[in-house]
């Protein structure tokens, strides 16, 4: 929160696969809002560690003094002017929701 | 032992931009719900964000009135979290490279001691929408209309020392953003938000203590009591053998207290990685020496403008400052009247008083600036007396007509010749003989008595200084004897 953050792409990435070679991946669950049994943990467990396995051949390679890349497309981002474009047809979009009340959406009580 | 708080604030900045950040929809507040939500801003599968020029421009805006760098290559995030009122299951952020680096804002305390606030970095991204978790039993409705407003996210540095420096610099960054014309600054209705980071640490410590972070808060007031509050809470556990916990908070204002939302450790993992659907951002030195050009007079210069060339007082050219609306109207008076501090008073007085007590905003001041220069105008001309250009005042409020209509339609204009004057005052000199017996004694307090029946003979009209001259000429003859 503090402090300027200096961190390049790329090693964004690297730390969050650093922190994974020991998975801890009923945290990765949680965030992921999954429940898996075992048969699914163990087999997305041995799905991880050949993709972590692939990660760290990435990683072996030398990418000192090259930039950090983005996106793979060479090209820069187009800008829209700043108009109203869209339509809104609520009820449209409101056919494929479970529950709508009053122009909203409705979901399982959220408790903070 | 003496205690020292340390406070960093983050604010989000709602842009003022006619559509939202990534979609061609309204970021209007108050829409029926989900009546501004396009299938961009409801995550519909297959649909892309396409960046809003305005918003990168507000944003550059807002980097170079604080001496920022702007970087030229900026790239857009995905912060993923689950929640509701976010669609897509992740906000579009700039994490590792926000659009604005490194700044400054100083804020000016009220016994005139000037602090500079860091400003880490800002960064553009996507509102989310809005939980209602009132009305409907067992349920959460959600209204996506918000979801997509572009948001300038402004992160200070720890350099904030006491609630009210905090609250200084919410009020400085808010009326800055408001002479960028980038937000609107309605509190109301959210358009600034704002999250403080709060610690405290032994005074003379260099190490920071364990902070906490208050969510949303939404007044100054708010957020001076919210951060007291905080560091109190902190200091009695840290003074009773305690360790302050790492959390999230929320201010009460009912309460005057801020509660644990959550402990940080466990919810902020947002495995942020670059947007695949938006391509990074190049800015060259030629758009942003553009933007530069178009910024206009910020408030510490104008404000320093107001106090050398217009020689008003501090606390004169601070208050017609603050807010840019009450600055233009000042300048368009001023450009009639061509008395600074006159023209001051009557802004900070009666305009004032008055749209205080119709609850108005500047904006919708009834009287135009030009009109109150002009009323302003014909005191300076002796057309009229102060104490009629009150009622002068009031009658352009309730739009009765132009100053000059008035005045005629209304027969105000101060009788300033002398012959018709000198005339009243002996006629209410002769019909009070024991009065003007009175004054010879010396009893010089009837004199008032005078000016009070000149006055109405004249229906307010008389010019008082003239008035009064007559008077003390007319009682000196009286008294030698001479006619």
């Amino acid at each position: 929160m503090f402090g300027s953050v200096r961190i390049s792409a790329s090693q964004v990435f690297a730390l969050g696969f650093a922190a994974m070679t020991n998975i801890d991946i009923n945290h990765l669950c949680r965030l992921a809002k999954l429940a898996l049994n075992d048969t699914e943990l163990r087999a997305v467990r041995r799905d991880l560690d050949r993709i972590i396995a692939m990660v760290d051949q990435m990683q072996a390679m030398d990418t000192h003094g090259v930039e950090p890349l983005a996106h793979p497309l060479d090209v820069e981002q187009r800008l829209r002017p700043d108009e109203i474009t869209e339509k809104v047809d609520r009820e449209r979009y409101q056919e494929g929701a479970p529950t709508t009340r009053d122009g909203l959406y409705l979901v399982p009580r959220v408790v903070e | 032992m003496s205690w020292e708080a340390v406070i960093g604030l983050e604010v989000h900045v709602q842009l003022a931009t006619k559509s939202k950040i990534f979609s061609g929809a309204s970021p209007a507040f108050g829409g029926a719900p989900n009546s501004q939500a396009c299938p961009v801003d409801i995550g519909l599968p297959g649909v892309l964000p396409v960046l809003n020029a305005e918003a990168v421009r507000m944003a550059v805006k807002f980097g170079l009135a604080i001496d920022a760098e702007i970087y030229p290559y900026s790239i857009f995030d995905r912060k993923n979290y689950f929640y509701p009122d976010l669609p897509k299951g992740y906000q579009i952020s700039q994490f590792a490279h926000p659009i604005v680096g490194p700044g400054t804002l100083d804020i000016r305390m009220e016994n005139g001691d000037t602090v500079a606030v860091g400003i880490t970095r800002a960064h553009l991204e996507e509102d989310a929408g809005k939980s209602l978790h009132t009305s409907y039993p067992g349920m959460t409705g959600i209204d996506l209309n918000r979801t997509g407003t572009p948001l300038l996210e402004v992160v200070s540095e720890p350099d904030m020392r006491s609630p009210a420096q905090a609250v200084a610099y919410f009020r400085q960054l808010h009326k800055l953003v408001r002479y960028l014309e980038i937000c609107d600054g309605n509190l109301a209705e959210g358009s600034m938000r704002c999250d403080a980071n709060v610690s405290v640490r032994p005074l003379g410590s260099s190490e920071l203590g364990e902070r906490s972070e208050i969510k949303n808060i939404n007044s100054f007031r708010f957020v001076e009591k919210a951060i007291a509050f905080e560091i109190e809470r902190q200091i009695d556990i840290l003074e009773s053998g305690g360790k302050v916990r790492r959390d999230t908070r929320q201010y009460d204002s009912e309460r005057n207290e801020t509660r644990s939302m959550r402990t940080k450790e466990l919810s902020d993992d947002y495995r942020y990685f670059p947007d695949p659907d938006l391509l990074p951002v190049h800015l060259t030195s030629a758009y942003i020496a553009e933007v530069k050009a178009s910024l206009p007079e910020l408030p510490e210069a104008r404000l320093a403008r107001f106090r050398t060339e217009l020689g008003l007082n501090d606390y004169d050219a601070a208050w017609l400052t603050n807010d840019p609306v009450i600055a233009d109207y000042f300048e368009a008076a001023l450009s009639t009247t061509g008395d600074a501090k006159l023209t001051a008073n009557w802004i900070m007085g009666d305009a004032s008083a008055a749209l205080h007590r119709d609850e108005l905003e500047w904006g919708d001041c009834p009287v135009p600036a030009a009109e109150l220069g002009r009323l302003i105008a014909r005191i300076k001309d002796d057309t009229i007396s102060s104490k009629l250009a009150k009622t002068i005042f009031d009658a352009l409020w309730v739009e009765e007509g132009t100053v000059d209509e008035i005045i005629d339609v209304r027969g105000l204009r101060q009788l300033s010749d002398s012959a018709a004057l000198r005339g009243i005052v002996k006629k209410i000199l002769n019909e009070n003989p024991s009065q003007v017996a009175q004054y010879q004694t010396g009893k010089n307090k009837v004199l008032g008595f005078f000016v009070g029946q000149v006055m109405k003979a004249t229906q307010g009209r008389a010019n008082p200084g003239q008035v009064n001259e007559l008077l003390l000429d007319s009682l000196k003859e009286g008294a030698t004897g001479k006619e």
